[in-house]
C-alpha cells in the first residue's frame, strides 16, 4: 500500500530528524564565546538547528521514498570479501596508467603549468607515495596501521640529522633514510604484529603520538618545537640547482649555460619525487607479484589458513610492515628536502589519518586508486576556503561512508597477480 | 614406527575435559578416520595435532624422513611447514577473495620464497625464482586438473559452487607436499555425487601419494567405505580401535554413535 | 612522604576519569568484540556539553552550586547518551557481519569526524571555565609540603565510586545486564532466545557514552580547560586501562584505570611530566606484549 509506505517513510524521517535535532541542540545550537582569561560565554545558532534538522528529515525521506532504503541500516553481507575480482582488461589499465605517466612527466612543461600548479602537483606526489607505502601495508597486508607518520618522520629526521652530523647529500642519505625507517618498522613491529587488528590499530597509533612527543621534547638531538632547519636540497648529478656553487664548483645552470632560475630548482624537485614515486610503484607491482605479496594478501584474507599452510604471519606481516615503512621514510627524507625545515608540528596524527583515508577511500590494495583519492584529497583544499577547514570532517565522514556502503572503495577491483592463462578451447 | 602416534593426549578447557587420555596411531598409506558424536572431541584432537590448541597431557609424535617431530610443542605454522601436516577446515577455509590458482599458489609459498631468495632474486628476475615459479603453476595446474578445475583457475576461489570448494581446499593442502593430510568433515554438506568424486579423489591421493590421510567425518558411508583404520571417540574418550569390520560390529560403538547397523 | 601522598590522591582521581570512560570500551569490546575509537570523542563531548550547559544554566540564573552541577550532570549524560547511540547505528551497525577492517576504519572515521565537529562548531581554541568548587581538606604537613585534598577530588571519587557499584548492579541484577552478558558469551543463542539484541547492544553504547560524558564533566570541572582534542590522548589511556585491567572485564576497566591513573601521577611527580603518555603507552605496549588479557581478564582461546 502506497500511503503506508509513504506513512512509513514519514515516520522514519521524522524520527531521524528528531535525533538529529537532539544531537544538535548542545553543540551546534549554542557556541561558547571565548572571552580571554575572563572566561567563556555563550551564543546562540539556533538557525543551524533547524536548517541541519530539516535537512536531515528531507534527506530521509528522499532515500526513503526513492527506494534506496536498502541504506536503512543494512548489513553487509559476511561473504563480503574486501577485494573483488576482475577488473578492467589489463590494456586497459596499463594504459590509463601509461597516460598518466606520460602527463605527469609532461606537467612542468605544459603552457597552463605554474609554480603553484607545479608546487601543487610535487605535494600530491608525496602523498601519492605515502599512499603507495601505507597500502603495502593496509591494503594488500590487511595490517590497519594508525602511525604510519611515524616513519614518515624517521626518515626526515634521520636525512637532516645526518645531513648535519656527517654532511650527506640527499642522494647519499635517501637509502639510510629507508632502511632506517624499515629497521625502525621492525622494532616497532616485533612486538606488536601478533595483536589482532584493534590492538595493532591502536599501538600503532600510541607509536605515532609517542614519537611526535619525543620528537617535540628531546631538543637536543631534535630541536624541539623550533625542529631543524638548514636541510640540503638534492643535486642533479653533483650539480647543485643554486645561484652559486659553494665550493666553487660547478652548478646546474653553469653547466648547462643557461640562465638561473628558481623554477629549476622547483621544476627539479618535481621530477625527483616522480621518479620517488615512479619507483616505488614498480616496486610494490614487482612485490605483489612476488610470493611475499602474495603471503600478503593471503594474510588479509585469512590468517588461519595461512598457518595451515606453513606460513609464518608475523614474517609475513613484519615484511609488509618494514617495506612500508622504507617507502615512508624515503618519502620523509624528500619532504625534508623539499621544505629545508622540518619541525615535530608536520607529522601529527591528523597525517596519518589524512594518508589512511586515501588509501581506505582509494580502494586499499589497488594503486591507480590511490592515485586518484591523492588527487582529489590533496587539491580539494585549493578549491575554497571551505573545503581547507572541513577537509578533516569530510575525510572522517567519507570514511564512515565508504566502509558501510562501498567497503572496497570508490575504485578496488583485484586483479590477480598471476594468471593460468587461456586455456585449450576456452 | 608409524607415521603419526598420539599417546595420551588430554586437553582441558576451564575445567572441562574435551579429549582424555586418547591414544591412536595413524600410517603412511592408509586412510584413519576418527568418529564420534558431536561434541566428542574429534576436531579438538585436530586443533591440537595442527597447532591451534596445546594440548596438556600427551606426546604427538611425527616421524619423517627418519626424523621425529613432537607437535605438542611447535608453532602452528611449523607443522605445517617442518612437520608436514597440512588440513582442511570444517567451515571451508580458503583465500575467497583470490583466484583458483593464486590459492594453490600460495600454499607453495615456502618453497617459492627460498627460490626467490626472499624476494631479492625475485625483484631481480633471476632464473633460479623463474623456474621455481613455473614448477610452482605446473604443480598447481596437474591439481587443477585432477579436481577438473583447470577452467576456472582465473576465477575468485569464492565464486565457485561448494563442493568445487571443498575439492580446492584439499588440493591446496597437497600442494604443501605434506606427510600427512588432516580433513575436517571433508563431505559435510556434498551431494552424494559429488560425495562420490571426494571418495575417488581422497583414494586416488592415498595410493599415488602414499601419504596419510586422517579424516574426521560423519558419513558413515563414506567412512566405511575408504578407511583403513577407525578410531571412535565418545565424550573425549576413545572407546574403539580398529578396522571398520571390527568397529561397526562393536557393541559400544553401536551404542554410542551407530544406533542401528550402518 | 607528605609528597608521595599527594601524588597518591592526584593518581585517584585521575584513576577515577580513566576508569569510567574505560568501562565504555570494555563494555562495548566484550559485546561486539571491537574497540569503538570514536570512544574518547564521546568523552570530550561529555566535557563541551557540561562546559556549555553550566554556562546556560549561569546566564539563566541559576545559582545554586549543588542543583546547577546535577543539572549539567545530567544534561551532559542524556546528549552524549543520544550521540554514542547514533554513533553505533551509523557506523558500526550496518558494519556488523562485514570483514574485520571495516569497523576499525569506520570507527577511527567516526573519530575524525567527531573531533572535527566539535572543532569546527566551538572553534579551535581552548575553552576555560573558572574554578566552580573550591576549597579542600588539609590532611596533613610534612616538611613544609601541604597534602591537600580538594572537595572536587572527593566528589570525583564518591561519585564514581558510587556510579560504578550502580553499574555494577545494573550488570548483575537487571533484565538488561543479563541481556548484556548473554550477548557477550554468544549472540545467536541469546538471539534466539528472545533477546533482543540491537537494542542490547545500543544500551551497551548509550550506558557507556553516559559514563564517559561524566567522566567529561568532572574533568571540566577539574582542570578548568577543555579542547577539541582531549578525547584523543585519554581515550588511549583509558583504552590502556582496560587492556590492563582486562578487556571485557568491567572490575577490570575499574582497576585498570586505577592504576592507570596513579602510574600517570607517580610518574609526572617523580620524573618528567613531558613524558608521561609516554610512559602509559609503554604500559600498554608491555601488558599487549606479557599478558595481552590483562590482569583480570580470561586468556583468549582461537575458535577454529
Amino acid at each position: 500500500m502506497a500511503a503506508a509506505r509513504v506513512r512509513a517513510a514519514l515516520r522514519d524521517a521524522a524520527m531521524a530528524a528528531a535525533v538529529a535535532f537532539v544531537l544538535a541542540v548542545p553543540l551546534v545550537g549554542f557556541e561558547t564565546v571565548d572571552f580571554g582569561r575572563t572566561g567563556t560565554g555563550i551564543a546562540t545558532r539556533f538557525g543551524w538547528v533547524w536548517i541541519g534538522t530539516g535537512g536531515v528529515f528531507v534527506v530521509r525521506l528522499a532515500l526513503a521514498v526513492s527506494g534506496a532504503a536498502r541504506l536503512h541500516w543494512a548489513k553487509v553481507g559476511p561473504a563480503d570479501s574486501p577485494a573483488r575480482l576482475g577488473s578492467p582488461p589489463k590494456h586497459a589499465r596499463a594504459l590509463a596508467g601509461l597516460l598518466l605517466v606520460v602527463f605527469a612527466v609532461a606537467l612542468p612543461f605544459l603552457p597552463f603549468a605554474s609554480r603553484y600548479l607545479v608546487d601543487l602537483a610535487t605535494t600530491v606526489l608525496i602523498y601519492i607515495m605515502l599512499g603507495w607505502g601505507l597500502n603495502v601495508v593496509v591494503g594488500l597486508a590487511g595490517l590497519l596501521d594508525l602511525g604510519y607518520v611515524a616513519f614518515y618522520a624517521v626518515g626526515a629526521y634521520s636525512f637532516a640529522l645526518f645531513a648535519r652530523w656527517f654532511g650527506l647529500s640527499f642522494w647519499e642519505a635517501l637509502p639510510v633514510s629507508g632502511v632506517l625507517a624499515a629497521a625502525f618498522g621492525v622494532v616497532l613491529g616485533f612486538p606488536v604484529l601478533r595483536l589482532r587488528g584493534d590492538y595493532l590499530a591502536i599501538v600503532t597509533l600510541g607509536f605515532g603520538e609517542m614519537i611526535r612527543i619525543i620528537l617535540l621534547n628531546w631538543s637536543r638531538v631534535t630541536g624541539g618545537p623550533n625542529g631543524l632547519l638548514g636541510i640540503p636540497k638534492p643535486s642533479f648529478f653533483g650539480l647543485p640547482l643554486l645561484p652559486r656553487a659553494r665550493d666553487g664548483g660547478v652548478t646546474f645552470h653553469q653547466f648547462f649555460h643557461i640562465p638561473f632560475s628558481p623554477q629549476q630548482s622547483i621544476v627539479f624537485l618535481y621530477f625527483v619525487i616522480l621518479f620517488l614515486a615512479l619507483v616505488t610503484n614498480a616496486f610494490t607491482l614487482r612485490l605483489r607479484r612476488l610470493p611475499i605479496g602474495r603471503a600478503w594478501e593471503a594474510l588479509r584474507e585469512d590468517e588461519i589458513a595461512c598457518r595451515a599452510l606453513g606460513i609464518d604471519p608475523t614474517k609475513v606481516k613484519l615484511s609488509a610492515f618494514a617495506i612500508g615503512a622504507m617507502l615512508g621514510g624515503f618519502a620523509g627524507a624528500f619532504f625534508a628536502t623539499r621544505l629545508g625545515f622540518i619541525s615535530p608540528e608536520s607529522f601529527t596524527f591528523q597525517e596519518s589519518a589524512t594518508i589512511l583515508a586515501i588509501v581506505v577511500l582509494g580502494g586499499m590494495g589497488s594503486q591507480m586508486g590511490v592515485v586518484l583519492a591523492a588527487i582529489v584529497l590533496v587539491t580539494l583544499p585549493e578549491f575554497g576556503r571551505a573545503f581547507a577547514e572541513y577537509r578533516m570532517l569530510l575525510f572522517g565522514a567519507a570514511m564512515v561512508a565508504i566502509m558501510v556502503w562501498r567497503p572496497r572503495g570508490l575504485l578496488a577491483q583485484r586483479a590477480p597477480s598471476i594468471r593460468l592463462g587461456p586455456a585449450e578451447g576456452r | 614406527m608409524p607415521l603419526l602416534a598420539v599417546e595420551h593426549l588430554s586437553i582441558g578447557f576451564g575445567g572441562l575435559l574435551a579429549v582424555g587420555d586418547v591414544s591412536f596411531a595413524a600410517e603412511e598409506g592408509e586412510i584413519t578416520a576418527i568418529i564420534g558424536p558431536n561434541g566428542a572431541g574429534k576436531t579438538t584432537v585436530f586443533n591440537c595435532l595442527t597447532g591451534f590448541y596445546r594440548p596438556t597431557v600427551g606426546r604427538l609424535a611425527l616421524s619423517r624422513h627418519g626424523r621425529m617431530h613432537y607437535l605438542e610443542r611447535m608453532d602452528g605454522f611449523r607443522i605445517a611447514r617442518e612437520a608436514g601436516v597440512a588440513r582442511t577446515f570444517q567451515n571451508i577455509r580458503l583465500f575467497a577473495g583470490m583466484t583458483v590458482l593464486e590459492n594453490l599458489i600460495v600454499a607453495q609459498h615456502n618453497v617459492l620464497m627460498r627460490a626467490s631468495l626472499y624476494s631479492f632474486g625475485g625483484l631481480l628476475g633471476l632464473p633460479l625464482y623463474r623456474n621455481a615459479e613455473a614448477r610452482a603453476v605446473a604443480k598447481a595446474r596437474n591439481w587443477l586438473d585432477r579436481i577438473g578445475l583447470t577452467a576456472r583457475a582465473d576465477d575468485a576461489a569464492g565464486s565457485l559452487p561448494y563442493g568445487a570448494q571443498r575439492r580446492l581446499e584439499i588440493a591446496r593442502a597437497m600442494c604443501t607436499d605434506p606427510h600427512l593430510l588432516c580433513l575436517d568433515e571433508p563431505a559435510a554438506g556434498l551431494n552424494p555425487r559429488e560425495t562420490a568424486e571426494l571418495i575417488t579423489l581422497l583414494l586416488s591421493i592415498r595410493d599415488e601419494s602414499g601419504i596419510g590421510l586422517l579424516l574426521i567425518e560423519h558419513d558413515m558411508r563414506l567412512v566405511m567405505g575408504i578407511s583403513d583404520r577407525i578410531v571412535v571417540l565418545n565424550y573425549g574418550r576413545k572407546i574403539a580401535d580398529g578396522p571398520p569390520d571390527a568397529v561397526r560390529r562393536d557393541p559400544d560403538v553401536i551404542k554410542a554413535y551407530l544406533g542401528a547397523e550402518a | 612522604m607528605a609528597y608521595f601522598v599527594q601524588q597518591l590522591i592526584n593518581g585517584l582521581t585521575l584513576g577515577a576519569v580513566y576508569g569510567l570512560i574505560a568501562i565504555g570500551y570494555t563494555m562495548v569490546y566484550g559485546i561486539i568484540g571491537m574497540i569503538n575509537f570514536a570512544h574518547g570523542e564521546l568523552y570530550m563531548i561529555g566535557a563541551f556539553v557540561s562546559l556549555i550547559a553550566y554556562l546556560l544554566l549561569g546566564i539563566v540564573g541559576v545559582s545554586y552550586v549543588p542543583l546547577a552541577l546535577l543539572l549539567v550532570l545530567l544534561a551532559a549524560m542524556a546528549f552524549t547518551a543520544v550521540y554514542g547511540w547514533t554513533v553505533e547505528r551509523l557506523a558500526y551497525r550496518p558494519l556488523r557481519g562485514s570483514f574485520r577492517l571495516a569497523p576499525l576504519i569506520s570507527a577511527i572515521g567516526m573519530s575524525i569526524f567527531l573531533q572535527n565537529y566539535v572543532q569546527i562548531l566551538q572553534g579551535a581554541r581552548v575553552k576555560s571555565l573558572p574554578p566552580v568548587i573550591n576549597g579542600g581538606f588539609r590532611l596533613f604537613e610534612q616538611g613544609g609540603f601541604v597534602v591537600q585534598m580538594s572537595y572536587l577530588q572527593v566528589i570525583i571519587i564518591v561519585l564514581t565510586i558510587g556510579l560504578m557499584a550502580g553499574f555494577s548492579m545494573v550488570i548483575a541484577a537487571t533484565p538488561l545486564g543479563r541481556a548484556q552478558r548473554a550477548c557477550e558469551q554468544d549472540m545467536t543463542m541469546a538471539a534466539l532466545l528472545g533477546i533482543d539484541v540491537d537494542r542490547t547492544i545500543s544500551w551497551t553504547f548509550v550506558i557507556g557514552a553516559s559514563l564517559a560524558a561524566v567522566a567529561g564533566m568532572m574533568v571540566t570541572l577539574y582542570y578548568g580547560v577543555i579542547d577539541f582534542f582531549i578525547g584523543f590522548l585519554a581515550g588511549m589511556k583509558a583504552f590502556t586501562a582496560a587492556v590492563l585491567g582486562g578487556i571485557g572485564s568491567l572490575p577490570g576497566a575499574m582497576l585498570g584505570g586505577l592504576l592507570i591513573g596513579l602510574i600517570e601521577a607517580f610518574w609526572s611527580g617523580y620524573f618528567s611530566s613531558d613524558y608521561k603518555d609516554v610512559a602509559v603507552f609503554a604500559v600498554l605496549v608491555l601488558v599487549l606484549i606479557f599478558r595481552p588479557s590483562g590482569l583480570l581478564g580470561r586468556p583468549e582461546v582461537e575458535k577454529v
